[in-house]
């Protein structure tokens, strides 16, 4: 047996050593090709639903179309159609998606239908084509369970006011009535959908002493396997899940979705496996969407522009029996420093599909309203809004007083504003025929956050290889963790090999939250460093004192390859992080900011975005190129969240109306335009010992804030009601004259 | 999707044979069709395969004008020299529709029989007289933000979804439809029918009638564009579109062709408008008068109100594109 040691961090304070900055590889930060990129354009890389187990049965979901109780089926008549092996209305089948991190099972069946277009039953059967239409001609009885409500904005709305998301400071009333400006707004985001391009699909395979192998397609294996095992009733060690290639999560992936425990219950009930891949229209519906929000913003200024008091009071819905709420002012807590401060959030429960965790929950929609009310109490005060925002700046966490980890607020602001060729103008200036013409800024910001996570690194006198049950949903771990092996160890990536996705390798952070690049990287870091003080140990120097380098040990001007060192031998360690103060004792935050200039008609209200540039400050950027198209994306999303998604319910029973990809607008290609990205490189030594932070979320934060800025500045057209669709829009411009 | 009987006909007179029952349905590109029988929104009991008739093609007629067979592809249709050349408003349409993907797959005779999108067509849980005739319409007070405000009825509120048919309709083209009794042209205009109280009829394609081609008439002509105004950029249906085909001759207008999409239940012309604008100057206040009568009998839903005023603000500043002088 091969001695595997641990290297373990609580991380309570800074690490000030910075060890990463003294490597010699070289590979780390560079925009370094994904080692699987290969394998996924050549069709070679094997997602969820893509393994042919032999004997898999096909499953295939069954549709509530009302609400209430449960009180019969044609089970026995879909049983007779042809193909169809079994019917699947085990009371264990779960209502929607866990949320992130739950670690149990959400809502179960239980003979309950809370939802339109809850999933109450699966059929099985020999093809999917069988099972797809016996599916949709079963029928499920469902007595009504009385009158519900649908819309969060409903007087007859039940809604919670949790004390301890309320936040009241000095004096909102008293400082809005003595302010020399002021602003009282309401601003609307829509529900809204991940969207990602895999739709959820799940193999379940019992094994003969009833441990369950799922592949599934799954953001944070350790909590899934948890969830899974929780809803089946059986122990943990029980299941095995595997979810090596991510077709994109966006948080859509982070909790156990129905379709997973349906395989699981049909392949254990048939004594086969089973694959159950979700209906595009059925991702919609019972994976959580990001909840719709009404939020009003209050902020007083005085003649210069100081910040007096900012108030968010904010209004999101949820199912009952859903701890999520979408956390709307995570970041207006300690974006802008004022005195007086109110911050509310309620919680509406109603009879919509359940609502999660989707990219950025709270900055996304928080800050993207809050910075659409900056922007328009920067104009009443006849200030320019970028110099608005730097009159602001908070030099400490505006409400606790602590300070932050790293601001770099001013910094991406001032830089983003030298690069995009910033300068502010009143509205409708510029015109191109029909087109108006303007531009429009926001600061973007989102906490940090780190997870705890392990990682193994096995070291040979040939390379390395890393194993954990890290996902990569498109980021790019496998990218980023090679690097962080390769550059610790001293070897070229191809020597690095990296084996993510399976929940028998030790549990990393998985993704989610933007924490799984810095946490699990961490893992792989202390893991290696671990097996560089072995090294040492074994050449007789100090670990700091010993230089890695393309297979060789350099001490004391001495080379020794590793090869040499290890021989046959195989040195395996594990690198366990633990959140610690670090995490409290200061605010860990990233920061951004956002240009964009935009073309809206005349005519039509249509908006086009022109150019759009964003330059963000993150800590250290582990790999430029995975974090360059993690801030394209995120843009996109701004993009989106602006001018075209929308997930519109049906007034009088909740459902999702336009639930594909033809009628819920994710921006095409025609809708972005070039997208600039920049970099402040800096090291955040309260983040990790690597210093660096996530940065997957940062850009959706304040992207569609200033696209709606824009818009303004543009034509003069304010728009509340995200997204800026062309006739809200053409409203305002007929309301102009 | 429910078990069909599948025929490839090697010609027309064979597919036309196997097209008997009503339960039949022929099949070209299948971009739509296929996608509807997934979700059992269509659920024909027998597919005839038409892709090895000899349908492809696009030959000048006698009268000048372009006979365009029912299998040419949208993109092809699209990137034809002549019809970019002298029929141009159709080309346009043709690309300001649907994706790269779709419109090499999607042919001239389907493009026509296009389903509605309406939401609550395509979704089995909810009532909906075209799918299923006498359930009712959840359109009407439900989600209507994509759906008509002209030539509807109590019974349905759906619109047609296709770009190719407005700019078409706008040329005045002709279907040559073939049946067992023969074959015939039908001109556009009475090629689709109003829902009334049968939304599930939408045109007087009899069963077992295939169309074989369209009939471009001699080139019209004139100033030709196509708008489209949608909720983003592209690949994504027309809130309203208009086609135009205009000629302004010593100052005043002396042709004007115009149909629209995304009003109504089929590609939409007024020939009231036209006459209003035919000898006419150009002017605003012209452009404001076509619209009152395009739009006299507009009726909005909630959801798409707004059409009202965005159909009054495009026909206007396509017409003022159309009639502007030395472009």
């Amino acid at each position: 047996m091969t001695l595997e040691t641990t290297r373990r961090l609580k991380h309570d304070t800074p690490d000030t050593d910075r060890r990463l900055d003294g490597m010699a590889q070289g590979v780390l930060g560079t925009g370094m090709d994904r080692p699987e990129g290969p394998l996924k354009v050549s069709g070679r890389a094997t997602y969820a639903a893509e393994a042919h187990p032999e004997a898999m049965a096909e499953g295939y979901l069954v549709r509530a179309t009302t609400i209430g109780r449960i009180t019969g089926s044609n089970a026995d008549a879909i049983r007779a159609m042809p193909g169809v092996i079994e019917v699947i209305e085990d009371e264990r089948m779960i209502r929607n998606a866990a949320q992130g991190m739950a670690g149990e099972s959400p809502v179960q069946r239980q003979g309950q239908v809370w939802y339109v277009g809850q999933p109450v039953a699966c059929v099985v059967a020999e093809s999917f084509e069988q099972a797809r239409h016996a599916a949709q001609a079963m029928m499920v009885t469902i007595e009504p369970d009385g009158t519900h409500v649908f819309d969060a904005e409903d007087p007859a709305a039940e809604v919670e006011k949790p004390e301890q998301k309320q936040l009241d400071q000095g004096d909102l009333e008293g400082a809005m009535s003595a302010a020399t400006f002021s602003l009282d707004a309401t601003y609307h985001t829509p529900s809204m959908s991940s969207a990602a391009m895999e739709p959820h699909a799940s193999i379940a395979q019992w094994d003969e002493d009833g441990v369950l192998t799922l592949r599934g397609s799954y953001q944070l294996l350790k909590f899934n396997k948890a969830e899974l095992a929780d809803v089946l009733g059986v122990a943990p060690d029980k299941v095995r899940i595997l979810s090596p290639y991510v077709g994109g999560g966006f948080g859509s992936k982070l909790g156990l979705a129905p379709e997973a425990v349906a395989a699981a219950l049909a392949a254990q009930a048939l004594g086969r496996p089973v694959r159950v891949v979700l209906h595009r229209r059925q991702v919609f519906e019972t994976v959580t969407r990001r909840s719709e929000t009404r939020q009003r913003i209050r902020l007083a200024c005085d003649a210069e522009g100081k910040l007096s008091a900012i108030g968010h009071e904010n209004l999101v819905s949820q199912l009952p029996g859903e701890v999520f709420s979408e956390p709307v002012a995570q970041g207006t807590h300690f974006q802008y420093a004022a005195p007086n401060r109110v911050i509310g959030h309620e919680i509406a429960r109603i009879r919509r599909p359940a609502a999660g965790s989707v990219r950025a929950p709270g900055e996304a929609v928080g800050v993207t309203a809050f910075e659409i009310a900056i922007d328009e109490l920067a104009k009443k005060a006849g200030i320019d809004p970028l110099e608005f925002r730097l009159r602001n700046v908070p030099d400490k966490h505006p409400e606790n007083g602590k300070p932050f980890s790293s601001s770099t607020m001013e910094a991406t602001l001032r830089e983003g504003a030298k690069r995009f060729g910033w300068t502010h103008t009143p509205p409708r200036q510029r015109r191109e025929g029909e087109w108006w013409i303007g531009t429009g800024m926001a600061g973007a910001v989102r906490v940090n956050m780190m997870i705890e996570a392990m990682a193994r690194a096995v070291l040979t006198g040939q390379g390395v290889r890393v194993e954990c049950d890290m996902t990569d949903i498109g980021t790019g771990s496998y990218a980023i963790l090679t690097q962080v092996a390769a550059e610790m160890l001293g070897f070229a990536p191809d020597r690095v090999e990296t084996v993510l996705g399976d929940t028998d390798l030790p549990p990393a952070s998985g993704s989610g939250g933007s924490f799984g690049a810095a946490s699990t990287s961490t893992a792989v870091y202390l893991a290696c460093m671990e097996l560089r003080e072995r090294l040492a140990a074994k050449l007789g120097v100090k670990e700091p004192e010993l230089t890695l380098k393309d297979g060789l040990a350099i001490h004391e001007n001495r080379q020794t390859p590793l090869a040499e060192i290890l021989g046959e031998e195989e040195w395996r360690a594990l690198g366990h992080l633990q959140p610690g103060k670090a995490g409290q004792e200061v605010r860990q935050a990233t920061w951004g900011a956002i240009f964009a200039e935009v073309a809206v008609s005349d005519v039509t209200g249509e908006t086009r975005v022109r150019r759009m540039d964003g330059t963000f400050a993150a800590g250290r950027i582990l790999n430029l190129k995975t974090a360059r198209s993690q801030c394209h994306g995120g843009m996109t999303w701004g993009i989106g969240l602006a001018l075209t998604e929308a997930m519109e319910h049906d007034p009088r029973d909740g459902h999702m109306v336009n639930r594909d990809l033809a009628e819920y607008h994710l921006p095409v290609n025609l809708d972005v335009p070039q997208l600039g990205v920049h970099f402040l490189e800096e090291r955040d030594d309260w983040a990790n010992p690597l210093q660096a932070k996530g940065i997957g979320e940062l850009s959706v934060c304040g992207s569609g804030a200033a696209v709606i800025n824009a818009i303004e500045n543009a034509c003069g057209v304010r728009v509340r009601r995200l997204p800026a669709t062309l006739d809200q829009v053409m409203d305002g411009l007929i309301a102009q004259g | 999707m429910r078990a069909f009987d599948y025929v490839r006909a090697g010609d027309t007179a064979e597919a036309l044979r196997e097209a008997g029952g009503a339960e039949t349905r022929f099949i070209a590109g299948g971009t739509n069709l296929l996608d509807l029988m997934k979700l059992e929104v269509m659920a024909p009991g027998k597919l005839v395969d038409i892709n090895r008739l000899d349908l492809g093609g696009i030959e000048a007629t006698g009268e000048g004008g372009l006979r365009i067979g029912a299998l040419v592809t949208n993109s092809d249709l699209a990137a034809d020299a002549r019809v970019r050349r002298d029929w141009p408003v159709l080309s346009r349409a043709l690309l300001a529709g649907a994706s790269g993907q779709l419109r090499n797959k999607a042919t001239t005779g389907g493009n026509l029989l296009q389903r509605t999108r309406c939401y609550y067509f395509y979704d089995r849980g909810e009532p909906c007289n075209k799918r299923e005739p006498g359930s009712g319409c959840a359109a009407r007070d439900g989600m209507n933000r994509i759906l008509a405000i002209l030539g509807t009825s109590e019974h349905c509120i759906a619109t047609h979804p296709s770009d190719m048919a407005v700019a078409m309709r706008a040329l005045g083209a002709r279907v040559e439809v073939e049946g067992q009794g023969g074959a015939r042209e039908i001109a556009l205009e009475d090629f689709y029918r109003l829902p009334g109280d049968t939304p599930h009829i939408e045109t007087v394609l009899e069963p077992g009638q295939l169309i074989t081609a369209v009939i471009l008439p001699p080139p019209a002509g004139g100033r030709q564009i196509y708008r489209k105004v949608r909720d983003r950029s592209s690949y994504a249906f027309a809130l309203v579109s208009v086609a135009a085909v205009v000629a302004v001759e010593n100052g005043r207008i002396a042709k004007a062709q115009l149909a629209f999409g995304g009003l109504g239940p089929m590609p939409w012309r007024d020939a009231d408008v036209e006459d209003a604008l035919v000898g006419e100057t150009p002017s605003a206040a012209l452009f404001d008068r076509a619209a009152d009568i395009l739009l006299a009998e507009a009726k909005g839903h909630g959801g798409n109100d707004f059409k009202i005023p965005l159909t009054r603000r495009t026909l206007a500043a396509v017409l003022t594109q159309a009639t502007e002088a030395d472009q």
